[in-house]
């Protein structure tokens, strides 16, 4: 058996994916977490760090449709991935907030904020999957987002709204 | 951190045994674990990493009708959504879904709970309930070891250097009923207090096979074969569920930690058993 040594990864690998519908390729360590892979290597500083151990979701982004802690995640497993991050949650001719993030907004979903992207990118999934206004499945899809300040009930009203003005929508 | 790792990832399975082989590869499956003892610096960061996420190899959950095949590489956000699971053992889609929450069930996966060994692995206790084999592979074949072997230690397995758990394997048995708990601190994200699995054969209200599992409570994974005895052959109702829940009690020797206390890991245990015993019995 021989494996071609050439796959293997040093420092300097290049490694693309897609980042809010923007193809990008970069050569970085393949150990290297997605977390500062989007903020320090690519200045996309709108996740946050809160543990950095997969205990508060503060850096929660959407990768192939799913929220993954992105502290947790080696740059070396997104590769040829699509990632999406809050900077891609405006839409992008007029940097409008999305539905979601204005119902944020009207419902004081946000205090200090460092939850925030982490929240939204949640809840985006969350309604994305066909999530309803439910508090139950709200409350499990931001399960894993811990937030110190709102004591969550306007997070939930705010995704509440979000959904609720997206059935009326449709 | 030190220097970076290596990391390789290879194309097919048979390339990730020669690497095996080799010696002083690092399996990395979900990153859930070894992302977070990497950030702690808890662990000695490995030189070189084998990221086997993209085997397929290592995925799908499959039934002959006999048995339930688990790939390793199996998510728990898969296992919650298996139709195979939730038909065939509920209690492992059940797990699967106090296992933190969204972001770690989509990445987190049954080869790194089952390898990473910790005692309060949450789908372990289930593992051990079921007599669950795992198939360890490696350039050599594949190599069976049933659960009951696995967990040599404080996480330490009986996974040799050169082997890669490929698969869990389970009997599809419909006389067999399967419960599970969980006491943590909150719902979601909370490491277990104690774990609990109750599995056993009903053959006509009597109970044969019993088997009682916890996590949480010893240095691995383990089975309360006090508690399993009281059970075996009995139809359990008030009397014999007290019995078991006071022998389980006493079998067990958990730490305090900070999680929790051994007194009150104690006490919870023979409190859970004894309600999943009321629950089944109906009474």
């Amino acid at each position: 058996m021989t494996v071609v040594r050439e796959e293997a990864a040093g420092p300097g690998t290049s490694y693309r994916f897609t980042l809010n519908g923007e193809p990008r390729e970069l050569s970085v360590p393949g150990m290297r977490r997605l977390l500062d892979v989007l903020r320090e290597d690519l200045g996309f500083t709108g996740t946050k760090e809160g543990c950095g151990e997969g205990e508060c979701g503060a850096c929660t982004v959407i990768l192939d449709g799913m929220v993954v802690d992105s502290c947790l995640v080696p740059v070396c497993q997104v590769d040829g991935s699509e990632i999406r991050t809050v900077e891609g949650l405006t839409e992008a001719q007029n940097a409008a907030l999305n539905p979601l993030q204005q119902a944020f907004l009207e419902c004081g979903g946000a205090q200090c904020g460092i939850c925030t992207p982490g929240m939204l990118m949640s809840a985006q999934a969350y309604l994305e999957d066909g999530g309803s206004a439910d508090e139950d499945g709200i409350r499990e899809a931001i399960a894993g987002n811990l937030c110190r300040c709102t004591g969550y009930t306007k997070i939930i009203d705010a995704i509440e709204a979000a959904a609720l003005s997206r059935e009326v929508d449709a | 951190m030190t220097a970076e790792p290596l990391v390789v990832s290879p194309a097919n399975l048979d390339e990730a045994f020669a690497l095996r082989a080799e010696g002083g590869w690092r399996p990395l499956a979900g990153g859930t674990d070894l992302m977070v003892q990497l950030e702690a610096d808890v662990a000695e960061p490995p030189e070189r990493v084998l990221d086997l996420w993209r085997l397929a190899e290592l995925k799908g959950i499959s039934t002959d009708g006999y048995e339930v095949s688990v790939g390793a590489l199996t998510t728990y956000t898969e296992l919650r959504h298996s139709p195979i699971i939730s038909a065939r053992l509920h209690a492992l889609a059940e797990v699967a879904a106090t296992v933190g929450a969204a972001q770690i069930q989509n990445r987190g996966t049954i080869g790194g709970n089952v390898c990473n060994a910790s005692p309060a692995g949450d789908t372990l206790p289930v593992l051990l309930a079921v007599d669950a084999i795992f198939e360890c592979g490696s350039t050599e074949g594949i190599r069976e070891v049933p659960a009951r072997e696995f967990w040599t230690g404080y996480r330490q397995t009986a996974l040799r250097d050169d082997e890669l758990l490929v698969r869990v394997r389970f009997a599809v048995d419909r006389s067999r009923h399967t419960r599970f708990r969980k006491v943590g601190t909150r719902a979601a994200q909370a490491i277990s207090k104690v774990v609990i699995a109750l599995s056993y054969k009903d053959d006509h209200g009597t109970w044969r096979n019993v088997r009682v599992a916890l996590g949480s409570v010893a240095a691995t994974t383990i089975r309360a074969t006090g508690a399993e005895a009281v059970l075996e052959g009995s139809r359990p109702r008030q009397a014999v569920a007290e019995e078991a829940a006071r022998v389980l009690a006493e079998e067990i020797a958990p730490i305090d930690d900070v999680r929790s206390s051994a007194d009150y890991r104690r006490s919870v245990s023979g409190r859970i058993l004894h309600r999943l015993l009321r629950e089944e019995g109906g009474w």
